[in-house]
């Protein structure tokens, strides 16, 4: 097995082959929590462990149930707060726990790179679920996979990705995995949250990235608008002036949603702000597929779980 | 018999300031230049007899080093470097006198800590060690320190270095005072309102490492303000560590304007950009950040045009477990002592600088600015000298360092141009013969029995 294929770190690093392996893998687990019992042998014996340095509800509970439907030994920990206060360094706190004999070491961090720089020096598997502004793998994988089961296809698609690009680790995963798999993708938002540089790095094709500051324009003839959750803390830092004015220029209602394609999918990964970044009947709405999100989250990390403990293509 | 007299022959004299690259010999008598030239045209009756010969063929002989900027970490951080492991490594660099920032514990904004720093550097009896006092009382940006008290304790000039300056009052002053005794100012020039919260340069690479950035001009507001300052007071100032391109250009104009401005660039600018950081390597995390490739031009062309007058090294020793940390959290700084001749040579070996242009920014330049007549090898002046074998390749073990810290970027480089032999007043304080980097390595011998590799904790000590 291949050191990347050891770990989940990013999408970034990701081939198309390896992302659509992952994604065939969900769909055969996906029918697996459809049963009435919910469990295969997959991973018996096998030892995962979540820890989790930033509050997570959605992510940590489905990475659980993920585990624990492969029938793994799983183990929350959630030190509640980062290393530089508690006193002991995230690598020892991580020493500690392999030392016990872990196989998959599930991290999330507020930090940037801390599930990289774990990988680096433990030998057990490293999943990233979400550190810092850098990547959240799992979500762009779990978005991905919904996108395909509702549109048959991510190719082509027009996906717009709205709100605070600069720190939204899920605006990150998002944009490879679209652009690898051949959508255009739309990044929009306020100026302090749309750095011109981003994506430059991109090897895409011409005009398949694009930013665009005006939330109207573009939306116009989109398949997918995915949200991104508004930090609201960050009004103190001077991204932007009120919630209100927030709402009203980079606010998802229905005449916005109007101007996308009659078929759009409205995507958010959650925790949404009701009538912040997404107006209550939207996030609600015929055209909103935010719990199926949720439902393929637990799929695509079993399939992930399992891929990474040596799983073949299932 | 004096031990600090020496008779040093076969090698190439390159002393910028006499204006000197050519074969030639020196005579050292007690611990000073006596005469240069060829030692068998010279009159043997009136060479004292008792002389240690060094034969320096195929060697360069330079005037030793000069660092304006290195942190010793002593008092207060002993763990991370000390005045004499701070000093040793110096000498391994080729440097015979360091400047040393006054960011300690408690920070040099006193006379009796300036008194420590000068004590127990003649104690070493090693490299040269001149400490530079605080701007402000605990480097707090609002009361002056006591710059006259450090001035005649031995201060060579004031910076706040690692806790810039943020009140432009203050920072005004400042050099109104310094002014008032013909003193130095030393600026780290970063706005802390625009650089809060960044680990790295800002650009594509913290864009796609979710880091926060710091913007080039975080270092180009303050570099702004400052030389409005300058011009307004008079006082003479020095930029520290410039690393962006905006920064050279303003200097320039600055100088071209005649104002007494001086400034230093680092060898990683020149070597690294912030691509180095990709794999959140807080090795590679300094402040200020690695800027990218066109911040190198400008920087390079600055050393080549006089904009920039030196080169400091900004040796900054932390601890392994403080560095291995996630990369926010990793404290700034790599130690760059042991590494910054073989780093910048390199510019020298891809024909970007000429040999004489970098052996003047290590040496004469920074004593000029020092207003120090070292930096020269001419007849009276201090034997402070360095050997460099410019051929010789060499490999950066982080673990043979002198420094008690292994926090570089360039672990495995190959480098050229190896220090050989360090003198300071005709004493010998480094020879790369006793040193680990040359000795028979126990490790090889290990690892030829079939020892495991790495071999790590069974590394003699010098």
């Amino acid at each position: 097995m291949t050191s990347k294929q050891k770990h989940l770190l990013s999408m970034q690093e990701l081939s198309v082959e390896r992302i659509t392996e992952i994604l065939t893998t969900a769909e055969s687990f996906k029918e697996v929590s459809g049963r009435e019992i919910k469990k295969v042998p997959a991973l018996r014996g096998k030892t995962v462990v979540n820890l989790f340095y930033e509050a997570s509800t959605r992510t940590r509970t489905s990475f659980e149930l993920a585990g624990k439907r492969l029938s793994a030994d799983v183990v929350n920990i959630s030190p509640g707060s980062s290393s530089v206060i508690k006193g002991e360094s995230l690598l020892d706190t991580a020493r500690n726990i392999e030392a016990m004999k872990t196989d998959i070491l599930v991290v999330r961090h507020p930090m940037s790179g801390a599930p990289a720089m774990l990988a680096q020096r433990l030998s057990c598997s490293v999943i990233n679920a979400g550190d810092g502004s850098h990547e959240h793998p799992t979500q762009a994988l779990l978005d991905l996979y919904t996108i395909k089961e509702k549109k048959g296809h991510i190719d082509g698609l027009t996906v717009v990705i709205a709100g605070d690009i600069l720190h939204s680790r899920v605006a990150r995963s998002n944009l490879y995995g679209l652009v690898a798999l051949g959508a255009n993708v739309r990044l929009t938002g306020p100026g302090t949250m749309l750095p011109p540089l981003m994506g430059k790095w991109l090897t895409a094709a011409p005009g398949q990235v694009e930013l665009i500051t005006n939330f109207d324009k573009a939306i116009n003839g989109a398949d997918v608008i995915m949200m991104l959750r508004l930090q609201t803390e960050r009004q103190s830092g001077s991204f932007f002036p009120s919630i209100k004015e927030y709402a009203r220029l980079y606010g998802l209602n229905s005449e916005r949603v109007a101007r996308a394609h009659p078929d759009v999918l409205i995507m958010h990964p959650g925790p949404i702000n009701r009538g912040v970044e997404i107006a209550p009947d939207v996030a609600d709405g015929l055209s909103s597929v935010i719990l199926e999100q949720v439902t393929n989250g637990v799929a695509i990390r079993m399939a992930v779980l399992y891929l990474l403990s040596g799983g073949g293509n299932a | 018999m004096s031990e600090r007299n020496w008779l040093i022959t076969g090698g190439r004299l390159i002393d910028p300031k006499q204006g000197i690259d050519a074969a030639t010999d020196l005579l050292i008598v007690d611990g000073k230049v006596a005469k240069i030239g060829k030692s068998k045209e010279w009159d043997q009756s009136k060479t004292p007899a008792a002389v240690q010969k060094l034969d320096a063929t195929g060697l360069i002989i330079a005037p030793g080093f000069i660092d304006l900027h290195t942190h010793l970490r002593e008092p207060g951080f002993e763990y991370k470097e000390t005045i004499e492991t701070g000093a040793k490594a110096a000498a391994a660099g080729g440097f015979t006198t360091i400047c040393c920032m006054p960011n300690t514990n408690p920070i040099n904004d006193n006379r009796s800590v300036t008194e420590l720093i000068v004590k127990e550097s003649q104690r070493l009896g090693s490299v040269h060690v001149l400490p530079v006092g605080a701007i402000t009382k605990g480097s707090k940006g609002e009361e002056l320190a006591e710059m006259g008290e450090l001035q005649d304790a031995g201060c060579v000039a004031f910076s706040d270095d690692g806790r810039p300056v943020m009140n432009g009052q203050t920072m005004r002053r400042a050099m109104d005072y310094a002014r008032g005794l013909d003193g130095l100012i030393i600026d780290h020039c970063e706005d802390l309102d625009l650089s809060k919260g960044g680990s790295m340069r800002e650009g594509v690479v913290s864009l796609q490492l979710g880091l926060h950035g710091i913007p080039a001009a975080a270092e180009e507001a303050m570099v702004a303000r400052d030389l409005a300052l300058v011009e307004l007071t008079g006082c003479r100032f020095h930029a520290a560590h410039v690393s962006s391109a905006g920064s050279v250009r303003m200097i320039r104009d600055a100088k071209k304007r005649g104002l007494p401005v001086t400034a230093e660039t680092c060898p990683h600018y020149l070597a690294l950009t912030d691509e180095a950081v990709i794999g959140y390597r807080t090795e590679a995390k300094m402040n200020p950040p690695l800027g990218s490739r066109k911040d190198q031009d400008a920087l390079i062309e600055g050393l080549s045009d006089g904009t920039i007058d030196a080169i400091a090294t900004d040796h900054a020793p932390h601890a392994s477990d403080e560095k291995e940390q996630e990369f926010a959290c990793s404290p700034f700084g790599i130690i760059g002592l042991e590494t910054a001749f073989g780093i910048c040579y390199e510019l020298v070996r891809q024909s970007r600088l000429p040999l004489t242009r970098l052996i003047e920014l290590l040496t004469v330049k920074p004593a000029s600015i020092l207003r120090s007549d070292r930096g020269t090898l001419a007849p009276g002046a201090a034997a402070d000298l360095v050997l460099l074998a410019l051929d010789r390749a060499w490999t950066v073990e982080p673990r043979a360092f002198q420094s008690k810290s292994r926090n570089t970027p360039f672990a495995g480089w190959t480098l050229h141009g190896q220090v050989m032999t360090t003198m300071v007043g005709g004493k010998i304080v480094y020879s790369s013969h006793t040193s680990p980097l040359t000795l028979p390595s126990p490790r090889q011998g290990e690892r030829e029995k079939g020892g495991t590799q790495g071999g790590e904790g069974k590394v003699q000590k010098p």
